[in-house]
């Protein structure tokens, strides 16, 4: 059995115990799970079951949006929440929400996301090291930021704002089927483009013109990825909010046992960003805080310090030259 | 039988300059042609607008066909081309590198067929990197990544090699050994266009040398014919005599 293939298994194990522990642990305590009485179930099926699934897809699509950047943008720093995708996603849905076609958000996060990816591409492709791109994505997302603040000031309910502001923080609270469905669609799409544009990633290994001498598409390649990303991270930002560093982190730690093919770390990245996420949602639900800890902010106080330290490796490395 | 590359009086405006003037080139099969010239002669250039990779005016054919218009594909098919400084950004392993040759065929590293894996293998022994094939790009020698570099282009089995200083770093041991990759390559019926600043190594391996100076070409044809003192005195603005030592030369300067 490869490398590949065993941590995809490994990696689909965890996912399926992930998913089984969300469904048993949570802040009411449950003896057992499969206890048939009617508060057991709804507890079960109808609180606990999408809301893992949802965490689970949507870590998935911004792990696969952040594996499938770093290739195309050849820069492990590369993530969806680190570019300002998920910014501009978290903008669209905003608009959306705040001036009443709630609707169409999932759409206008899409569309956002869209536009931010191009942005990025385009700048991302002429800048000359990985800090200079993450430098980019600063400025996109601030940008983003304070674009949301705008939205919220103009948005003519203002008795929304407080439950807007708590959504870009980044949850997956009270989710239902629906959101599990269109976090899925939007993913499996992603994926699909994304799968696509695999070998495409493999070949800029050698750079942009090498790639294109041994006879890869780079247009096409470019594309794919951007359509991508901009479907995953408009999926995931459109149920969830804002959640950041899972797109780096668990390609991260994929690279540390399935290797640095850039093809090859699609599949288990988007697995471990699905695991991640499940996981720090179940730690959210279990810790003992007055109001529950959003899963944004849980993502990046433990994914901040993995960011910090891959950027210190590369910057010792020489990496940004 | 036709040509492999036919360039006739490309010209390359980069800029306000003209990184290449009016430079005509053809290469048939079997030929090993070196391209020297001081930094900035226009050699990378040349290769870049062989290759299609960027626009140039005079007509250039590529295979037949107009390398401009051919997708990256059909042109991988027509020549390898190895930069300058090659990179490979993922220290993937040094087979994973090779493999990439494949692409054109329609490989990956993680999906060779019967004959791809044949390409790579033969590709691996002809550079001598059998027993690092395993290790990663970035556990190697600076000499071990330029073969495995040259052994991916090797891989891709197209009729014109196209290399930018393959020798650039290499101790002189290391040098040969490519040089007898090209030789080897040539007598398989291809053909190889590589840039050197080794004057010494071009004299040897190539039976034609261009040597270039502004975008221009000085002087072209066998090395003791084309590389004359006031040929060499002009490109590289030293006096400078090419001396014969058995089978191989020299380049002195002074």
């Amino acid at each position: 059995m490869s490398a590949a293939l065993r941590t995809n298994l490994a990696l689909v194990a965890l996912s399926l115990a992930a998913l089984f522990a969300a469904l048993w642990l949570g802040p009411t305590p449950l003896a057992t799970p499969f206890a048939d009485d009617e508060a057991t179930r709804t507890i079960i099926w109808d609180i606990r079951l999408p809301r893992a699934l949802a965490a689970w897809l949507v870590g998935a699509a911004l792990g696969l949006a952040g594996a499938a950047l770093q290739g195309l943008l050849r820069n492990p720093l590369a993530d969806a929440g680190v570019l300002g995708l998920s910014g501009f996603a978290a903008l669209g849905a905003v608009i959306a929400f705040a001036f009443g076609f709630a609707t169409f958000a999932p759409a206008l996060a899409v569309l956002f996301a869209l536009g931010a990816s191009l942005v990025v591409v385009a700048m991302g492709w002429a800048a000359r090291g990985p800090a200079s791109l993450a430098l980019i994505g600063v400025g996109l997302s601030s940008f983003a930021g304070g674009l949301i603040a705008l939205a919220l000031n103009l948005a003519p309910n203002p008795g929304a704002l407080a439950d807007l502001v708590n959504w870009t923080l980044g949850s997956v609270e009270a989710r239902s089927y629906e959101h599990v469905a269109l976090v899925g669609v939007l993913f499996l799409i992603g994926a699909g483009f994304i799968f696509a544009a695999a070998r495409g990633l493999q070949a800029l290994t050698l750079g942009e013109e090498a790639a294109a001498a041994i006879g890869a598409n780079i247009t096409r390649t470019r594309s794919l990825v951007v359509l991508g990303a901009a479907a995953c991270t408009g999926g995931a930002t459109a149920v969830a909010g804002i959640i950041g560093f899972v797109g780096i982190a668990a390609p991260h730690f994929v690279r540390a046992v399935a290797g640095h093919d850039p093809a090859r770390l699609l599949l288990p990245s988007a697995l471990a960003g699905g695991v991640m996420l499940v996981c720090a949602d179940i730690a959210v639900r279990l810790l003992p805080t007055d109001t529950e800890l959003k899963l944004g902010v849980a993502a990046a106080l433990i994914g901040g310090p993995v960011f910090a330290l891959i950027a210190a490796r590369l910057a010792s490395r020489g990496g940004d030259g | 039988m036709s040509a492999l590359l036919e360039l006739d009086k490309i010209s390359v405006k980069l800029r306000a300059t003209h990184a290449l003037n009016g430079v005509s080139l053809r290469v048939q099969r079997g030929e090993i042609i070196a391209l020297l010239g001081p930094n900035g002669a226009g050699k990378t250039t040349l290769m870049r607008a062989a290759l299609g990779l960027i626009p140039a005016a005079g007509a250039r054919a590529l295979g037949g066909a107009d390398p401009a218009k051919l997708t990256n594909r059909e042109r991988a098919l027509r020549v390898a081309y190895l930069p300058q400084r090659p990179q490979s950004i993922w220290p993937i392993s040094v087979e994973a590198l090779v493999a990439l040759g494949r692409f054109a065929h329609g490989a990956a590293p993680d999906r060779l067929g019967a004959e791809d894996q044949e390409a790579v293998d033969a590709a691996i022994e002809a550079c001598g990197l059998n027993t690092l094939r395993a290790r990663g790009m970035d556990e190697i020698s600076g000499g071990e990544k330029a073969r495995a570099h040259l052994a991916r282009a090797l891989a891709q089995h197209a009729p014109l090699l196209m290399l930018d200083e393959p020798s650039a770093g290499l101790d002189p041991a290391q040098a040969l050994a490519v040089a007898e990759i090209l030789r080897a390559h040539a007598a398989k019926n291809g053909a190889v266009v590589f840039s050197t600043h080794d004057i010494g190594l071009a004299a040897s391996v190539a039976r034609r040398v261009v040597l270039m100076h502004e975008g221009r070409v000085l002087t072209e044809g066998e090395p003791e014919k084309a590389l004359t003192r006031d040929a060499l005195e002009a490109a590289y603005g030293r006096p400078g005599r090419l001396e014969r030592i058995g089978e191989s030369y020299v380049a002195l300067f002074r």
